[in-house]
């Protein structure tokens, strides 16, 4: 029956001359293949994300009166809704967590060089996307925390020379943070992020497809002056049922967590209440909350604040662009983008647990 | 159309001529879809800009009652559309602020154990003038007049009570 459908299909479709590709990709093999698959994780997650997301929009109902309510209806009503919903934003922070990993382990096999330009830049405007989807989620149960982490967030938006207070307007829909706010954010959220995600990820992935996996540049010239020390597997089926374990692990990994540490709901937001002491943002924002907080009111004559948002956003450009400070030769490769990758990655690690420590 | 009456001028040889009725239509498709496309992105940038709030035009409230706050606390009222800081001295003296830290706008709230008016989000410390003494503030608080009349106790903008 299987058989007939398909033999169907491939006469009309040419199954094998679609799968062509698939069958020659191959993946190098070295000892740090491993890394190679924080992205297929990645995406995995994203997957997991859709998925639970649609679910969770079977009873979600935006709107400042309803949305806390309903989001209580899913967690204690629904029959599994707890997991659900805590299933979402435990794989939203694993995502985060394995999207920057996946930066890094390509910033630090340097795996951005030519001709693999197009798919960093790709990558950090997706790693971008994923934060806003973190952003814009943390709003939709519209808790306390929720809120003034909104307030913050799209003042700090706000604090942008020129063009701050038009996107600060744009983004609360209206003056202040209002369920204007988490109708807007809703609908970034369901609708504005995932279809440009989708388009992202389809150019991404075309992009590792076309030209494929990246060497480490050392390991790339020992291989170019010795073809013979060349090891690499086949993707379909060696790597892809290896991918299939480390998505089997990151399921396991990912409904352990649910199960054992549900996803809190906190208090309804109000606007008319005073910030609870000790508010902090999420972990992944942690790093950037932490240095505007250490920036003071003033610096010579600009406002700290105003300095700390156009220098992250500098930074982030910076970020963005860096395959195109790099040389264009693997034995000439610039160890000083290495090096400020450490310490990116020193300076996240240490403010994020700064933050985390410091009242 | 310069170039047009040069093309209308050789009729002899009208293919190496530049081709003018060509250039006219590139240019009139072309504004025509730049204008269609403008006629299209207008109306849609317009419609991201939300529409004003009514202002609300507050200028004095009621804040609370007598006797609502105990000596040395604070409690936040709504002042319009947005939140306001009323504080009872532990002398007795009643002091109203805006309660929008003017750091990135979160809701601030009287310490009692310090004194002194806290927000929470980044450590920015004001005294009950609403100066910004410590951390981030940028600004001072507004100050708000308080009145107390009969047991009501009336907030307002300054210059206008």
């Amino acid at each position: 029956m299987v058989a007939t459908i398909i033999r169907w299909l491939d006469e009309r479709l040419d199954l094998d001359g679609i799968l062509a590709p698939f069958r020659h990709k191959t993946v190098p093999t070295h000892k740090l293949t491993y890394w190679y698959f924080f992205g297929g994780i990645t995406l995995f997650l994203f997957v997991i994300q859709v998925l639970t997301g649609i679910l969770l929009l079977l009873y979600y109902r935006p709107g400042a009166d309803e949305a806390f309510e309903s989001v209580q209806y899913i967690m204690t009503r629904v029959q599994f809704g707890w997991l659900i919903r805590s299933i979402h934003s435990w794989s939203a922070n694993l995502m985060i967590f394995t999207a920057f990993a996946h930066m890094f382990s390509v910033l630090f096999l340097k795996a951005y060089r030519k001709p693999r330009e197009l798919t960093w830049v790709t990558g950090m405007l997706l790693l971008f996307l994923v934060m806003g989807f973190g952003f814009s989620g943390y709003l939709l149960p519209w808790n306390k925390l929720a809120f003034f982490a909104t307030t913050v967030g799209t003042q700090m938006a706000g604090e942008i020379p020129f063009i701050g207070h038009p996107i600060m307007i744009f983004l609360r829909g209206g003056p202040q943070v209002t369920g204007a706010t988490l109708t807007r954010f809703f609908g970034f959220h369901v609708a504005v992020l995932p279809g440009l995600v989708v388009v992202l990820i389809s150019i991404h992935l075309f992009l590792v497809q076309r030209q494929g996996m990246s060497v480490p540049p050392k390991l790339e010239a020992k291989r170019a002056e010795n073809p013979s020390l060349r090891r690499e597997m086949k993707f379909f089926p060696n790597f892809m049922l290896r991918e299939l374990m480390a998505w089997y692990v990151a399921i396991g990994t990912l409904g352990a967590l649910a199960a054992l540490f549900p996803w809190n709901l906190g208090v309804k937001a109000d606007p008319f209440a005073s910030a609870p002491a000790g508010i902090k943002p999420e972990w992944y924002f942690l790093f950037m909350y932490q240095t505007l907080k250490l920036i003071p009111a003033k610096v010579w004559f600009v406002e700290g604040e105003v300095l700390g948002i156009v220098g992250c956003t500098l930074i982030a450009l910076f970020w963005l662009l860096l395959p195109f400070f790099e040389s264009d030769r693997p034995t000439r490769t610039k160890a000083w983008i290495t090096g400020l990758g450490m310490f990116a990655l020193a300076y996240v690690i240490g403010m994020t647990a700064y933050g985390y420590l410091a009242k | 159309m310069g170039s047009g009456d040069q093309g209308m001028a050789n009729p002899s040889c009208p293919l190496q001529a530049p081709i003018p009725r060509r250039g006219f239509v590139k240019l009139l498709l072309g504004g025509g879809f730049l204008a269609t496309a403008a006629a299209f992105l207008y109306p849609v940038l317009r419609y991201f800009i939300p529409p004003p709030v009514a202002n609300l035009g507050v200028d004095e409230v009621v804040a609370a009652k007598v006797g609502e706050l105990k000596p040395n606390s604070g409690m936040i009222f709504r002042f319009g559309s947005r939140p306001g800081l009323l504080i009872l001295e532990a002398n007795g003296t009643y002091r109203a602020l805006s309660a929008s830290c003017t750091h990135l706008g979160c809701t601030v709230q009287y310490r009692p154990d310090l004194r002194e008016i806290w927000c929470p989000c980044h450590n920015g410390i004001y005294n009950l003038n609403g100066g910004n003494v410590s951390g981030p503030p940028p600004k001072p608080l507004t100050v708000f007049n308080v009145h107390v009349r009969g047991d009501e106790i009336f907030v307002s903008r300054n210059g206008e009570a």
